[in-house]
């Protein structure tokens, strides 16, 4: 996820033009594309391009490419879906991509993109709701955790294949 | 992980302050609502006036306010001011470390040092005080527990 996700929920400003969530069309991929380059300071068109084929094209109807609108303008896209039985775990959402531009942090579009994923997962019958956060990314740990995400019952581990490589040479 | 019983106090004090930036509490008034030696506690206050995080308000009816953002300010901020360090108890001493056993104990204490400091970092005292808000209102031990654990669906806000 990109840094530029990483507004923390502190306050809204009342002269906001209203913010609408909807879920993405074929038209978005380009501001897709730059915002996603824009927040984590790479560009992948390729990358975007299988989502939208999956999540935006797809038939899958728990799969969501969400994106927020203000102003005419598209400002934040979340992506999610349901999965079902990874590592042994029942269906639950999960949210794995997130980006706002640096422009509108601290207007609650995160928080927004996000409750909407929730809502969505919700109306899926799933009753839990997980992501992945850098240990090291602090922000976006926090953004989580003031939407009442906590530590899962899950640890996530990590062999270092360039390691393996070192000490069998 | 050892936490010095000051750090206890202090993030009892941060928080009760922070619960309502414009309530002003004594000392006493915070010792008694968690059972605490009023004499520790004032020290510890002290230490959180430096730190900017509180301030005291003197004359009649004095005491102390919260004058930080609780958006910002993470349960890690308060705890170290507190703790030298956050070192787990697997840390290894000496020379011991030159060893391959010495070198694999150091890497699961790194680990738990970092795993503890990315969830002090984590979480604001807003976010605290909003989940102590729910642990409240809920009536049973299970209740909390599954308020701090599930990390339900429901928005907090």
């Amino acid at each position: 996820m990109s840094q530029s996700d990483t507004e923390l929920p502190e306050s809204v400003s009342t002269s906001s033009p209203p913010l609408s969530i909807r879920q993405a069309v074929a038209g978005d991929y380009q501001r897709i594309v730059d915002l996603d380059a824009e927040t984590s300071s790479v560009s992948k068109p390729d990358y975007w391009r299988e989502i939208f084929a999956l999540y935006v094209s797809g038939e899958d109807a728990q799969r969501y490419l969400l994106v927020a609108d203000l102003a005419g303008k598209t400002v934040g896209f979340a992506l999610g879906e349901v999965r079902a039985w990874e590592f042994g775990s029942p269906p639950c959402g999960w949210v794995f991509g997130l980006g706002v531009t640096a422009e509108v942090r601290e207007h609650r579009v995160g928080s927004a993109l996000v409750q909407d994923m929730f809502d969505r997962f919700r109306r899926d019958g799933v009753s839990s709701v997980r992501t992945n956060v850098s240990r090291r990314d602090t922000l976006n740990l926090s953004f989580f955790r003031s939407l009442g995400m906590t530590a899962g019952p899950y640890v996530q581990l990590e062999y270092n294949l360039d390691e393996e490589e070192l000490s069998s040479s | 992980m050892k936490i010095q019983k000051s750090t206890t106090f202090a993030l009892f004090a941060v928080l009760e302050l922070a619960r309502d930036p414009e309530a002003q509490l004594a000392t006493g008034e915070i010792a008694d609502a968690y059972d605490i030696s009023v004499h520790h506690l004032a020290k510890v206050m002290r230490q959180l006036v430096r730190s900017g995080l509180i301030r005291s308000v003197r004359g009649a009816g004095g005491g102390y306010k919260f004058s930080a953002n609780p958006n910002r300010v993470t349960l890690y901020d308060v705890v170290a001011l507190f703790e030298d360090n956050l070192a787990s108890e697997f840390e290894v001493p000496g020379a011991s470390v030159g060893t391959g056993i010495g070198r694999a104990l150091q890497m699961v204490g790194d680990e738990i040092e970092d795993l503890t400091q990315a969830t002090l970092q984590s979480i604001t005292l807003a976010t605290l005080l909003r989940h102590a808000a729910r642990a409240e209102a809920a009536t049973t031990a299970s209740d909390i527990k599954e308020i701090l654990t599930e990390g339900d669906l429901e928005p907090l806000t």
